[in-house]
């Protein structure tokens, strides 16, 4: 069935296209002429057509052809008016000859300006005429005008084989070099007369037709790329949040409710022993909230106790022994009292900061300034049954910065706490070892650090190959007994946490040099559509 | 953190051996202490014009290594080239001490006042600047610029005691203030100050109060104005022998810390430390001031070595803590019990936690045993609200829709009035000291994110495609935190036309993925028990009039009303300055939970 609005897309079709002509002009010649060289046999038509003429037709092995590469000798402007009209000193001598005897003033008016210049020095120089008073007067009858017969050598080859004279001719600005890409074409394996007709896809038509046996392809050009897919993308920071999710749940953490951005100062500060002097509850670090005015004094929360309870069911079934848990219920007044004790008077073995705390700092409303105010909830949870326990979370953070390059008003923190008893320091190092392993960082060191809450505390450091040094990369340690024992945890409990942005490793790892090019409504969505896939284990 | 610069050349000289900038960097990491530059290794002009420095950060709770004296001090001790030197007290040969009678006026402003002489003090040019240096490190840090705590240094020779701190109206304390020519009353004194660059900032602390504190002499010389200024007349210089120093404060520990500190940092450098009498009755504070008996703590061998993992004997932790700066003695009652006597540089130590963190650091955290802790098994879990919302997610984006993460905290206006909707004042929970606009409010909505998003992305081709699934805030009075939390989904598409069957067509999709059947809103009415969802036409001044619609659902017998989508109305694109028609759609996904 060729032909037809049905048939296959024969090749080539539209005779308003040149190159098309030119594909067939080729054809047509090397059916009498072969080799073929384009500079000779096509010379008014552009290079890149030609090019684009014999590639067409190579791909169907119909020609072959070898690409040469040229230098051409050119004549300038000059130099033309020079073949056409002779040399300035001939100019001058003819002139001069014609006239019998030219006045040195009335010359530029006679051959004009430049060629009067230039060609009295060289009519001088070639003993063609002379000086007689004021005058210029003939010397030779009959001259040979070289300059002339060697440009229009030139013009005619396009080359000058004297090498020293091409130098001088180029000083002289009468020729100029440039490279000119020439083919020599012969016929291909498959040459014929005319491009068959092709097709471009195999069609069902054609499959049922049985068509497709006797078709023709049309070659497949594999230095393009395929057709843009019509994708849809997830934004490259909540590819590294699943990664690490993933992390933590192969490690068995479960994820802490972390759905309310607002914090009591008792909850994000207070219970986790930071005094209320400190710098972090200044104004100019957190985001204090003025409508609502303030917290309730902490309370029991049904709704997130269900949740944490359901989350926690595989758990306590796969554990279950027939020995009963005792357990005990949370007196959360008891825990608020002793918070301000172990501040104000200190309690627990602690001295205490021994400041008139106030109540009214501690149910200020803030924004909360780190996910370890969950933590603290949660782990507050736990001392109702004390057991093994791992959480975790990824969630948003705020302080009341000033927004830079690398800092903006939000960011997530990562955070991870473990519970158990007889923890040692050590074994928090080689969790974390472990824990960092998974995104391709080894050999982590620890720096003593200090941190309200935990104790000892320490820095992460990880070392970046591409900048060349050691980079701090998360926080760690275990938590203070003034956060712990106020609950009602077991003294032989012991707590690790660590904690890291989600941005900075992001940032090293992608490169990423400004925080806002990756979070907030400045984002490019090209950088989302086109980052690739995160597997911090690769690379 | 604060960062303290000292010499490099006279620090290596104290630690009786040169480093490397990384042998120096290595031993700082291992004390807990940071290198933050050495500046012979810089290029800067300001830099090469002086003897290199070294630039150190020091952990904020360290007050006892904020100037060059303590940080030579404590890693010396830690080098193990000297043991912590013992501080104490020397009263005059006459046996009289000098007083500070505390008036209780000054409780109406600021209540309390500690003091210590050093006797035969010798300044050299190093020392001076340190000194003056350190009281500024401690007025920025632990005395929080001031509010808590303040210190004013006096030549003593230039005063005669007693002392009295009093608390007095502005106009009536008169006085030339520290390299000041004029003298001036306490209000005049608050103008004169006011555009200061360095001392405008503390004038707010007492500014305001009926009475200002102010010290004086026995021939009422005033020696101070605390918080804000010393007088001229006292102040101390290079050939200074004997330094009278005042701290006044707010609060009780901070005051004696602050004490302790000078002391220990500066004692050194004279021939003895005097107490000073303070008389204070109406408080009950009269003391001899400061007490330089060091702390005691008891501390378990047990807890100490569980927790570090080690198995070392009382007699060689008490070695490694002597390294810290403490003196300990195994109890003579209890094998299990370390007596640690705690010297008056360490603030810090509150708990025996932190005598186990400086073992720990005396041994080497690199070196400690790195045990698993896998003690127990664990069974992960996600949490539900996160399931379900990435469950979104990853259908928006298959769905051909690129995910956006714009910010929580917007403007007001952006909330409110640009997308044509009302504040009634119980919604939004809203910041009380934001630093700019951006950041006035919680947001209440996906929008504003998702339109900034696309305005910031105008120079893209259209149609533009975005979602986000995230947190929005409302106030909510029965919780604990007056506030809660709601997970919503949102998408918005901007383009030549409309776009509103784009966002429909993602709904229903997203519906679909969610086991909502679509139903009529016939349907939905008349049959209690027909689950899925339905959409009603709504008006919504967010949106083109007659182009909005509702989104209702019923699960479980129960009618939810769990968003709204649209063509927004030009007057919101032009507030958003979006040049093409936008529709959007927002639901709430804690139904689906």
């Amino acid at each position: 069935m060729p032909g037809g609005t049905r048939g296959p897309v024969p090749v080539p079709l539209e005779s308003s296209n040149r190159n098309a002509n030119v594909t067939q002009d080729v054809l047509d010649l090397l059916d009498t002429k072969q080799p073929l060289h384009t500079s000779e046999d096509f010379p008014s038509i552009p290079q890149p057509e030609i090019k684009a003429a014999l590639d067409r037709l190579a791909s169907r092995s119909m020609v072959v052809y070898e690409t040469r590469d040229e230098e051409q000798v050119l004549l300038t402007g000059e130099a033309e008016t020079i073949v056409e009209e002779g040399s300035h000193e001939w100019k001058v001598w003819e002139v001069v000859k014609r006239e019998g005897k030219v006045g040195i003033k009335e010359l530029p008016k006679l051959v004009g300006a430049d060629s009067a210049k230039v060609g009295q020095g060289n009519a001088f120089k070639n003993k063609w005429i002379k000086k007689d008073g004021d005058s210029l007067v003939p010397v030779a009858d009959e001259v040979k005008d070289t300059t002339r017969d060697i440009l229009q050598g030139i013009q005619d080859t396009k080359t000058l084989s004297d090498a020293k004279l091409l130098t001088d001719l180029k000083k002289r600005k009468l020729v100029t070099l440039s490279k000119v890409i020439s083919y020599t074409v012969s016929k291909g394996e498959k040459y014929a007369k005319e491009i068959p007709v092709e097709v471009t896809d195999l069609t069902a038509e054609m499959l049922a037709s049985g068509e497709w046996e006797s078709a023709n392809f049309k070659p497949y050009n594999f230095n393009a790329l395929g057709a843009t897919q019509n994708s849809g993308a997830l934004h490259p920071l909540n590819k590294v949040r699943a990664e690490f999710r993933t992390i933590f749940f192969n490690q068995g953490f479960v994820e802490m409710p972390t759905a309310h951005f607002v914090d009591s100062g008792f909850w994000n500060f207070d219970a986790l022993f930071v005094p209320q002097q400190h710098p972090a509850r200044d104004m100019q670090d957190t985001f204090f909230i003025s409508d609502p005015p303030k917290a309730d004094k902490p309370r029991p929360d049904p709704d997130t106790e269900a949740q944490l309870d359901a989350m926690e069911a595989g758990s306590r079934r796969l554990f279950a022994s027939s020995a009963k848990r005792d357990t005990k219920s949370r007196d959360y007044e008891q825990y608020f009292q002793d918070i301000k004790k172990v501040h104000q008077d200190g309690a627990f073995g602690s001295i205490g900061y021994r400041y008139p705390w106030s109540e009214d700092e501690c149910l200020r409303l803030v924004l909360r300034t780190h996910t370890t105010a969950v933590s603290t909830w949660v782990l507050h949870r736990l001392a109702e049954d004390p057991r093994p326990a791992r959480y975790f979370s990824i969630d948003r953070v705020f302080r009341n910065e000033t927004v830079d390059a690398t800092h903006l008003a939000e960011f997530h923190q990562i955070e991870g706490v473990i519970a158990d008893f007889g923890l040692t320091l050590g074994g928090l190092m080689r969790f974390l070892e472990d824990f960092f392993s998974k995104m391709g960082i080894e050999g982590l060191r620890f720096k003593p650090a200090y941190n309200p809450y935990t104790e000892p505390s320490m820095e992460i450091f990880g070392y970046h190959v591409g900048l060349g040094r050691w980079v701090e990369i998360g926080n760690s340690g275990m938590f203070r007994p003034e956060m712990l024992e106020p609950m009602g945890l077991p003294r032989d409990m012991r707590v690790y946490g660590f904690g890291l942005s989600l941005e900075r490793p992001t940032m090293i790892k992608y490169g990423v040099s400004n925080i806002r090019e990756l979070l907030g409504h400045r984002v490019d969505l090209e950088f989302i559509k086109t980052n690739p896939a995160v597997r911090l284990d690769k690379n | 953190m604060p960062t303290i610069a000292v010499d490099k050349a006279a620090l290596f000289k104290a630690l009786e051996r040169e480093y490397t900038t990384e042998e120096f960097d290595e031993l700082c990491f291992e004390f807990g202490i940071e290198l933050d530059e050495d500046t012979s290794q810089s290029k800067k002009p300001e830099d090469l014009a002086q003897p290199p420095q070294l630039k150190i950060e020091i952990p904020a709770n360290r007050y006892d290594m904020l100037c060059f004296e303590g940080i030579a001090m404590n890693l010396r001790v830690f080098l193990q080239k000297e043991k912590l030197p013992k501080w104490t007290l020397s009263p005059p040969p006459s046996g009289k001490l000098e007083t500070l009678t505390i008036d209780e006026e000054t409780s109406r402003v600021r209540p309390l006042c500690s003091g210590v002489i050093l006797r035969n003090i010798k300044f050299t040019q190093e020392r001076y600047d340190s000194f003056i240096a350190l009281q500024d490190k401690l007025h920025q840090n632990l005395a929080r610029q001031r509010t808590l705590v303040s210190i004013g240094t006096h030549d003593l020779d230039t005063v005669q005691g007693p002392f009295t701190y009093k608390a007095l109206p502005p106009e009536e304390i008169e006085f030339i203030p520290l390299n000041q020519t004029k003298k001036m009353n306490g209000k005049q004194l608050m103008d004169f100050y006011e555009k200061d660059k360095h001392l405008g900032r503390y004038l707010h602390i007492i500014r305001d109060s009926p009475v200002y504190p102010v010290i004086y002499d026995s021939k009422r010389t005033v020696l101070s104005l605390p918080p804000i200024i010393n007088g001229d007349h006292s102040k101390i210089t290079l050939n200074t022998k004997n330094v009278l120093i005042e701290i006044t404060a707010l609060d009780k520990t901070k005051v004696e810390i602050v004490n302790h500190m000078l002391v220990a940092m500066f004692g050194g450098y004279a021939e003895s430390i005097e107490p000073l009498n303070i008389v204070s009755p109406h408080n009950n504070e009269s003391r001899e001031s400061p007490d330089l008996t060091p702390r005691t703590m008891h501390a378990e061998v047990d807890y100490l070595n569980q927790v570090t993992g080690l198995e070392y004997s009382p007699e060689d932790i008490a070695s490694l803590l002597e390294r810290m700066g403490y003196t300990v003695s195994p109890s003579k009652s209890d094998k299990n019990i370390l007596d640690v006597s705690v010297p008056i540089t360490r603030a810090d130590v509150l708990h025996q936690a932190d005598i186990m963190e400086d073992f720990a650091i005396a041994y080497g955290f690199n070196k400690l045993p790195r045990v698993y802790p896998n003690k127990s098994a664990a069974v992960a879990a996600p949490l539900p609200i996160n399931k379900l919302g990435d469950i979104v997610r990853f259908e928006a984006a298959a769905s051909g829709w690129n995910e956006v993460m714009p910010l929580i905290l917007c403007s007001h206006d952006e909330n409110f009035a640009w997308l044509n909707r009302k504040d009634d004042g119980k919604t939004a929970i809203k910041l009380a000291n934001p630093k700019t606009a951006e950041y006035q409010i919680v947001r209440t909505s996906l929008l504003p994110g998702l339109l900034k998003t696309l305005n910031s992305n105008k120079h893209h081709a259209v149609p533009i495609k975005v979602f986000e699934v995230s947190d929005v805030g409302f106030k909510d009075l029965t919780q604990e935190r007056k506030t809660k939390n709601e997970r919503h989904f949102a998408a918005a598409v901007m383009g030549k036309t409309s776009g509103f069957e784009q966002v429909h067509g993602l709904l229903d999709r997203t519906m679909l993925m969610l086991k909502s059947a679509f139903v009529t809103r016939e349907e939905g009415l008349k049959n209690e028990k027909l689950e899925g969802y339905w959409i009603e036409e709504l008006e919504d001044s967010t949106f083109l009039t007659g182009h909005s619609a509702a989104i209702k659902i019923n699960i479980a017998g129960k009618h939810h009303t769990i968003g709204v989508f649209g063509i927004l109305h030009p007057s919101v694109l032009h507030k958003f300055e979006l040049p093409y028609p936008v529709s959007t759609v927002e639901i709430n996904l804690e139904v689906f939970l």
